[in-house]
């Protein structure tokens, strides 16, 4: 199957610092990657670049077999959504419409959003469990609640290409499990989408991921997740001697 | 929350703007009943009627509301751009930049054409001005522009200052009316009006992508906004408009702050209904503020952004306590 997204000597830089240099990675569908590192690593920056929001020092990116830099941008949001870390609501709005605004590539200019819309932004309501809060003001909800709406518009945008960033922040724990098996059975195997994750918790990425980005000191180090996930590998990353142990579903890894 | 539905809005908003029409060119110093107005509208009727309700009331009504609509207009795009709800059409530096080429053709005795260039070519000078700073070597920001704004906005007030203290007396009460923004000497009445047609006409199309602008930059540029190009339009179009009616009216306040407020509590923040809801609503307000500032205290005439401020302010307050 072809590469959903694949870099060519992606150099990526951020206030002169490396983030990565020259690297080279296909993404097919069924994928499901952790991009994992230290705090300031170039992370976000990374996965921002990756949706075309900002431009590489150099080397290219292809996103479904096309130059991400020759696509108009709502072609591009036709394949690939983002979440962004962190958002705030300098206004109002319902949960509804908010999540409806995730259909906003696939309609035309004078388009108004129809039944098939509003029937593809609840069911995202309903896959992130606010379905409930359709008609309460944004404002008005948790941290938790809002990030449920931010991934319910990303669900009701559909892309192929899922780039989230810390998907799982301000998520309660059965939240955060509900969520990262959704996404899982997204890009499950035969799957068209791929996902992409910056996570800061290794043991979710050893638990839902299969392959892994690791950004260690301005080097970016692709694998699958057996090749990259390892006490050594991780511990000289993180700076912290971690020991990985048997977990009920998955590996662990605890600090020593 | 509860809105009222678009369909019933606008046709609500529609008996408003005529209301206020109808009282604008029916109700002045010299009475007129309302067959004589119809008949002097139609271009019947004695002369006298004629001159009145074409050559005064109608003008001064069109310029009223084309200078509401355009400031609510700027108001409620700026406040999306900058994705904060205390930005208004002179955030840019637009009226001071206004306020002293008004005031030193005022000052410097030129004639009266003269002050509404010198307005215009103000206004315009101060966005190129707060444009190329805000702008300087980094990336473009929001709060730079807005800071930029801000900034430059209080260097012409020191100007403002500086041209007033200089002024002879006799020229005060003029320079002071044109500060607080009056509409008894609009230079021009339906030029306004076809640059805020041209201008909605050209926001409109770009309502949804203001809407996802409105969730945050990263989340617009995800959903295929043009985030870079987007914002220099809009941009551009508010400080257009601006300048039109601050060239029109002075520096009328308080319209473009609180009406895209008042739209967004009423009708929601989807831009597709805010935006031309906002420019009926600001055109109806300010038409009906200067029908009043023009007969309260007849035959005497306040300066109608007195009575924008006077009646903007309880109004505001009222929808913000009514919203919780």
């Amino acid at each position: 199957m072809s590469a959903l997204l694949a870099t060519r000597g992606l150099t990526v830089s951020i206030a002169g610092i490396p983030v990565c240099r020259d690297l080279d990675l296909t993404i097919s569908p069924g994928e499901r990657w952790a991009i994992l590192g230290c705090n300031g690593a170039g992370k976000t920056t990374l996965l921002h670049t990756l949706a075309g929001l900002r431009q590489p020092a150099a080397g290219t990116i292809e996103l479904d077999g096309q130059r991400l830099d020759a696509m108009s941008p709502r072609d591009v949001a036709r394949i690939r959504g983002l979440l962004p870390q962190d958002d705030s609501d300098a206004f109002g709005a319902t949960v509804l419409e908010t999540a409806l605004i995730g259909r906003h590539p696939h309609l035309s200019r004078w388009q108004w959003e129809g039944d098939n819309d509003l029937r593809i932004a609840r069911a995202a309501l309903a896959a992130l469990d606010i379905a409930h809060a359709e008609s309460r003001d944004v404002r008005t909800l948790s941290g938790g609640e809002r990030r449920r709406v931010a991934l319910a518009t990303l669900f009701a945008q559909e892309p192929r290409l899922f780039l989230l960033d810390e998907p799982s922040t301000h998520l309660d724990l059965a939240h955060q499990l509900a969520l990262l098996d959704r996404l899982t059975a997204l890009a499950g195997g035969g799957a068209e989408r791929a996902i992409v994750m910056v996570l800061h918790d290794v043991n979710l990425a050893t638990r839902f991921c299969d392959h892994v980005l690791l950004l260690d000191k301005g080097e970016a180090i692709a694998g699958t997740a057996t090749e990259l996930l390892t006490a050594e590998r991780l511990s000289r990353t993180y700076g912290v001697r971690l020991s990985k142990l048997a977990g009920p579903a998955s590996a662990v890894f605890a600090p020593e | 929350m509860t809105r009222v539905a678009p369909a019933p809005a606008f046709g609500l908003l529609a008996a408003m703007v005529l209301t206020a029409f109808a009282l604008a060119v029916g109700v002045g110093s010299v009475a007129l009943d309302p067959a004589t107005v119809l008949r002097a509208l139609a271009g019947d009727g004695d002369a006298t009627a004629r001159g009145i309700v074409q050559g005064l009331r109608l003008p001064r009504a069109v310029a009223a509301f084309a200078t509401g609509g355009s400031l609510a207009l700027a108001g409620a795009i700026l406040q999306v751009l900058l994705r904060n709800p205390l930005a208004d059409p002179y955030v840019l530096g637009v009226s001071g930049g206004a306020a002293v080429g008004a005031l030193m053709a005022m000052l410097v005795g030129a004639a009266a054409w003269a002050t509404p260039v010198g307005a215009f070519a103000g206004a315009l000078a101060s966005t190129v001005i707060v444009f190329v700073l805000a702008r300087g070597s980094g990336a473009w920001s929001p709060i730079r522009l807005l800071l930029t704004g801000v900034i430059i906005a209080s260097g012409w007030g020191a100007l403002v200052a500086l041209i007033l203290s200089l002024a002879p007396e006799t020229q005060l009460r003029g320079m002071l009316f044109w500060l607080i923004g009056d509409l008894s000497s609009a230079p021009a009445a339906w030029t306004p009006l076809a640059i805020l047609a041209v201008g909605t006409a050209v926001v409109l199309p770009f309502a949804r992508d203001l809407n996802a602008l409105a969730r945050g930059e990263s989340v617009a540029a995800a959903l295929g906004v043009a985030v870079t190009r987007l914002p220099w339009l809009m941009f551009s179009l508010a400080a257009l408009l601006t300048a039109v009616a601050v060239t029109t009216a002075g520096a009328i306040g308080f319209v473009g702050l609180i009406v895209p407020h008042g739209v967004r509590l009423l009708f929601g923040n989807d831009q597709r209904i805010a935006l031309p809801a906002s420019v009926l609503t600001g055109g109806a307000l300010l038409l009906a503020a200067d029908t009043l500032a023009r007969t309260a205290l007849a035959p005497s005439q306040l300066p109608v952004g007195i009575v924008t401020a006077l009646v903007g302010v309880p109004v505001f307050l009222y929808l913000l306590l009514r919203e919780r």
